[in-house]
């Protein structure tokens, strides 16, 4: 028996019932997926030689050398320095000193609400549209301060997820403020964090594809080469929407594993407004 | 300042079209995901597993992508936005706006799907059992025991959801509708000495945005919370 909030257990008839529904879905679902391979069959876009690109040595090696190599290099680079951003920022907004609690909370405030896009392509003409590397560094400077700013607030909540005994006990036995964040709770805390932010590494690997908008390098900027030499749109943007799905499922893999082995049973962190994060939503 | 003082109607004109963008997609993906979450959580495996796949698939996609499929791949598909022709006003809204409201909503949808399961997942499984011994039919063991908590619980969630879709609305400057970061590019391009101020200005435009939408969800979580 299944224990669902939802259903009680089926009877019999009803069985019957949802097997009739299962099988209608399932062949409305398949009629669906027939069509629309007909239609893409039809339209020509199912054609070897529109494939033909993807098995090519010479392109498939740029595609994942200066494609997803380039766009996993600029999602690094960002949650890299976005940890390290986000460390400051989360322990100043933590800090007992009105004077940099309040600068550090209107920083991870003002870089969550504004969109990524506005932040690139105001850095990359902060940092010069003429130079070549300048959108390379747009997109990578972007994506640190908004990851940065989320990541703060994640490491508030992986601090505040900490049990309230632990603190208290620290300081009973002596301890003083910076002891007991640098020996008890932070410990604690980036255990509890690691799954959130390899999460925040699926949003930031997400967003690169956003440096279309600035000139910048990587899988979109290749895919864009490719289907432009070999007027194979559709192809070029299934196989690209792959590669971004497949590095993505793996980093959410990663994720629950190190959720199972470093933190157990206890909820995923949940953290307000980052809606893009894939397991932010996501109960244990 | 003056770049954004002397063109305020073209800033007004691209916050105008993102709040029609966010408005338009926000209910959208709102109708789509819970259909979504009806199929995901209900009692036919082949929906649920359905709903599974492209709540997976979207969710690891990026966004522009999935605009990308509907600029490209859509037209093959027989879906197309040229009988889109509405003038509202200043707004031109054309075939691009509306190739920018589907993808925006069928990406948000998944989202929004998520939220609202994660609601349904946070109502304890004793209250269901109790409203059924207490004699409540299917109905009303859904209408008036778990659905309520269930949503209850999926504000936050679902308030967060569509802060990023604000957010997200930006994508569209990318494939050719003129909201606010199109005209912030355009502008910052002719005036790029001011290219500070205007960024700021424009921050500040969907800073109010979303704090105004974040209040306005804190009010509703806080008057619906139970005790």
């Amino acid at each position: 028996m299944s224990a669902s909030v939802l259903f009680d257990a089926p009877g019999p008839r009803t069985v019957a019932r949802h097997r009739v529904y299962s099988v209608v879905a399932a062949v409305v679902l398949l009629a669906f997926l027939v069509w629309a391979v007909k239609r893409f069959y039809d339209a020509g876009h199912l054609e070897g030689d529109k494939w033909e690109v993807f098995v090519t040595p010479r392109f498939l090696e740029a595609l994942l050398v200066d494609g997803v190599l380039e766009t996993v290099k600029m999602a690094a680079t960002a949650v890299a320095g976005a940890v390290v951003l986000g460390f400051v920022l989360g322990v100043g907004k933590m800090s007992d000193h009105g004077w940099l609690r309040w600068p550090a909370w209107a920083v991870v405030e003002f870089f969550r609400a504004v969109p990524v896009l506005l932040l690139m392509v105001f850095t990359w003409y902060a940092l010069g549209i003429a130079d070549d590397s300048s959108s390379y560094w747009a997109v990578v400077v972007a994506l640190t301060l908004y990851n940065g700013a989320v990541l703060a607030e994640v490491l508030r909540a992986g601090v505040n997820a900490v049990p309230k005994g632990q603190a208290e006990a620290a300081y009973a036995i002596g301890m003083r403020k910076t002891q007991v964040m640098n020996i008890i709770l932070m410990p604690q805390a980036v255990k509890i964090m690691l799954p959130a932010i390899i999460s925040q590494c699926v949003v930031a690997l997400k967003d690169t594809a956003l440096g279309l908008y600035v000139a910048a390098p990587g899988l979109t900027a290749i895919s864009r080469s490719i289907y432009l030499e070999f007027d194979n749109r559709v192809p070029t943007m299934f196989v690209t929407a792959m590669l971004y799905i497949v590095i993505n499922l793996i980093l959410t893999w990663l994720a629950t594993l190190v959720q199972k082995r470093f933190v157990g049973e206890k909820k995923v962190l949940q953290v307000s407004m980052v809606g893009g994060a894939p397991d932010d939503t996501k109960t244990a | 300042m003056n770049a954004v003082l002397d063109n305020l109607d073209l800033y007004f004109r691209g916050f105008g079209y993102t709040l029609f963008l966010f408005l338009a997609s926000g209910v959208l993906s709102m109708v789509l995901g819970t259909l979504l979450v009806a199929f995901r959580v209900g009692p036919i495996a082949v929906l649920s597993k359905a709903a599974a796949f492209y709540v997976t698939m979207v969710r690891n996609t990026p966004l522009v992508i999935v605009f990308a499929f509907f600029s490209f791949a859509a037209p093959v598909l027989d879906i197309k936005f040229n009988w889109l022709q509405v003038r509202f006003g200043d707004f031109d809204l054309t075939a691009f706006f509306g190739a920018a409201v589907v993808s925006l909503s069928l990406y948000t949808s998944a989202f929004v799907c998520e939220a609202l399961r994660s609601g349904v997942n946070a109502v304890p499984l004793g209250q269901a059992e109790a409203a059924r011994a207490i004699g409540l039919p299917f109905s009303g063991v859904m209408t008036q025991v778990v659905l309520p908590q269930a949503f209850r619980a999926s504000v936050p969630p679902l308030a967060s959801v569509q802060i990023a879709l604000i957010k997200n609305t930006s994508v569209a400057a990318v494939f050719g509708v003129a909201e606010a970061v199109s005209q912030m590019r355009t502008l910052t391009n002719s005036f790029s000495s001011e290219r500070t101020a205007i960024f700021v200005a424009f921050a500040i435009g969907y800073i109010v945005l979303v704090e105004l939408f974040s209040f306005a969800a804190n009010r509703l979580e806080r008057h619906w919370r139970i005790a």
